[in-house]
């Protein structure tokens, strides 16, 4: 399992959190999705060998959330 | 979903474009041009309602009744029946409170971004051929050494290896005085080198580190909700869909359409919505800002509540050492002062060594007296012969024991030392008594005005526990002026006082060092660690106060009340504005774009309200003279 963290641009409604979280839930081989609202992070642990990160980020991206940075561990 | 990012990314320009076209149609209202004017608000309905219609769209989607549903389904409703002055002005109105809302909530999250934003991001690792790269600081390992130069930041935590510099920690304890650092001291990731070059063998990295520590605990405390916040979100997700259905009673009683709409317009929970997160956003940004940790809305709303403070003796109130905090010397050329520094260094008693500390710390030199045929005597003290004197250190009873007679004045101050609850130490030689020493536990400065300061901000009870004898308790106790003492106690019946005074029904908070008294920090209601953020004290505590100061006691604790205030000031306004609404609508002057300028204004309103938590400081005690000089006794005393 590795962990990535997204930085996203500010999110400004609580029901983006809802959306990014099930989004990402949805995916094959993501867990523990965790979305920071006041900090616009999403940090997710995910099995590389299932998904990418890209994918991780490009999930997002399509959501219509612009990922400034990812971090991955 | 392209079209979507698309809109998401340019609803300022449509915001822009929108007000635009108002102004075009009210312009054509002017010069009478009914065409213009339809024109220009049929266009500006159908621009600003996109964006909105989609993110409702796409909130259901997730089976989430939106506010933004409540607003496409009034202004669609407007549109057909031809009100289009009606829904463009709604549109606007809820798209520029959006824009709006967004700015101003980025004041309240300044915090925490500075906070951020201070995470270094590369080091400077030095290789096995001493030759230095410039590396991400996600790839720094453990043990790997960094150089840093003067201006620079500390990229990891860890000990100096070579050189040395002065160094602010403010991002870690909020303080911004420079420390001095040299070979073997401990640095922190985040802190940053004032001057002079460092290098550092890295003990912990990333997110390992305090700072990383400190950071990822204030981001998920502002995501912690409060009560207060989980009743309204629990609230919110019944509100919207009721609004939708009383809106559409009211228009199925009423056969009045355009009524309906309104309803959905002036029932948006906006307010109410935002209200309470944002004040917990601003107030724990104000506490990270401070030097004060608290670990979400929760813990905000309890610590407010707390009416009983129980604190841990050592390392809390008092500084976890003894010292002299008193001196007689009746001796001449403080000879008296010398030998006793010359006898004391043989011992390893804790009274023996705040002697010599006491003399080294004034500088008085001891290092030509010989001290030969050291003996203790148990219970009473130490003889040695010192050069030719015979010397003789301990209590009032081995004076007695030894024939040594006090005069009347030294019998006096022995008594004063003793009365202060200060240990003594009576030295004497050739016969007579030549200096008494008073020893006690350094109490922190300004422990006695803190008290008095949490007491007039709502505390009711203070409590001292130690492991400590009664004698220096009460000695402590007496001087601090704290409300109740129980002494020589083991943790664990430290805890079953806590439990006591909750089953007393008070709120506790337990403030410790959180070194042995993780208990008791769990236990109570609110457990404050006042350890220089140590990794056990950070994750078993509710609130950490980093440099461990009794002003962040008092600031945390002010916080906590004027953060709850300030949430039902919000839940107040609020409620208060959907309620003059429906009291406007039935009166009959309040349709439905006044309905979304009041709500919009009462969005900023609760946002401007959070944004005063953000400079919150709560009046600090003076600390008066005689607390300042605790240490900087003068030895000019002699009689």
């Amino acid at each position: 399992m590795s962990k990535a963290i997204l930085q996203l641009d500010a999110l400004s409604c609580p029901s983006c959190m809802q959306k990014i979280k099930g989004a990402l839930e949805k995916q094959d081989g993501v867990e523990n999705v965790k979305v920071l609202f006041n900090a616009a992070k999403v940090k997710t642990d995910f099995d590389g060998d299932k998904i990418s990160a890209d994918k991780l980020s490009d999930t997002v991206t399509d959501l219509g959330y612009e990922v400034q940075s990812m971090k991955v561990k | 979903m392209k079209f979507q990012r698309y809109i998401n990314q340019h609803t300022n320009q449509i915001t822009l474009v929108t007000a635009i076209l108002i102004g075009l149609g009210l312009l054509g209202k002017m010069i009478n041009s009914d065409m213009i004017y339809t024109v220009s608000f049929i266009a500006a309905s159908i621009i600003s309602a996109v964006p909105i219609v989609l993110r409702a769209v796409s909130a259901l989607r997730f089976k989430t009744i939106s506010i933004e549903l409540l607003v496409s389904i009034a202004v669609i409703g407007a549109f057909i029946i031809g009100e289009y002055n009606e829904s463009a002005i709604v549109t606007f109105l809820f798209l520029f409170g959006t824009f709006l809302e967004d700015k101003t909530l980025a004041k309240t999250r300044h915090s925490i971004k500075d906070l951020t934003e201070m995470a270094p991001t590369t080091a400077l690792v030095i290789d096995d051929d001493g030759k230095t790269e410039k590396t991400d600081v996600d790839f720094v390992d453990v043990d790997d050494v960094v150089l840093v130069k003067a201006g620079g930041q500390i990229p990891v935590d860890g000990e100096i290896v070579d050189g040395s510099g002065h160094i602010n920690e403010a991002s870690i304890t909020g303080e911004s005085k420079l420390v001095t650092k040299k070979a073997g001291d401990q640095v922190f990731s985040g802190t940053i080198l004032d001057n002079g070059t460092v290098k550092v063998r890295a003990t912990k990295v990333g997110d390992d580190t305090t700072f990383g520590k400190i950071v990822e605990l204030v981001e998920d405390a502002q995501d912690t909700k409060s009560p207060a916040e989980k009743f309204i979100d629990k609230f919110a997700t019944y509100y919207t869909p009721a609004v939708l259905i009383i809106a559409l009673i009211v228009g199925l009683i009423t056969k009045d359409f355009r009524l309906a709409i309104t309803v959905l317009v002036l029932g948006c929970p906006g307010a109410l919505v935002i209200g309470a997160p944002v004040s917990n956003v601003a107030g724990i940004g104000n506490g990270a800002k401070n030097g004060v940790l608290i670990k979400g809305g929760e813990v905000m709303n309890t610590f407010a509540n707390v009416d009983t403070l129980v604190f841990d003796k050592t390392g809390t109130l008092t500084e976890g050492k003894t010292a002299v905090t008193t001196i007689k010397d009746y001796s001449n050329d403080q000879l008296g002062l010398q030998i006793a520094a010359a006898v004391e260094k043989q011992s390893d008693h804790p009274l023996a060594q705040a002697v010599v500390s006491f003399t080294n710390a004034h500088q008085i030199d001891f290092d030509s007296v010989k001290v030969t045929d050291a003996n203790t005597v148990k219970g009473r003290g130490v003889k040695a012969n010192a050069d030719t004197h015979q010397v003789l250190i301990g209590n009032l009873r081995m004076m007695n024991d030894e024939q040594v007679d006090l005069t009347t004045i030294q019998h006096r101050d022995l008594e004063n030392i003793q009365n202060q609850g200060s240990s003594t130490v009576i030295v004497a030689f050739d016969g007579q008594v030549q200096a008494i020493f008073g020893i006690s536990d350094v109490i922190r400065q300004g422990v006695k005005e803190s008290l008095a300061q949490l007491k007039s901000l709502g505390i009711k009870k203070t409590v001292m526990l130690t492991g400590d004898n009664l004698q220096t308790a009460n000695a402590v106790a007496k001087q601090i002026g704290i409300d109740e003492v129980h002494a020589e106690l083991l943790p664990e019946q430290k805890v079953d006082y806590v439990k006591k005074y909750q089953q007393e029904g008070h709120k506790v908070a337990f403030v410790g060092d959180g070194i042995n008294d993780s208990p008791s920090l769990v236990t109570a209601d609110i457990g404050i660690a006042m350890g220089s953020g140590t990794d056990v004290a950070v994750e078993t505590s509710d609130v950490v106060l980093m440099s461990s100061g009794f002003n962040e006691l008092i600031h945390a604790y002010g916080l906590s009340k004027k953060t709850v205030m300030n949430t039902k000031e919000n839940i107040i306004i609020a409620i208060g504005t959907v309620a003059a609404l429906l009291v406007g609508l039935i009166l009959g002057f309040i349709y439905m774009a006044s309905g979304m300028f009041v709500h919009e204004a009462s969005i900023l309103v609760v946002i401007f309200n959070a944004m005063r938590l953000i400079n919150y400081r709560p009046k600090m005690p003076k600390l008066d003279a005689d607390q300042l000089s605790v240490n900087e006794y003068d030895l000019s005393l002699k009689q």
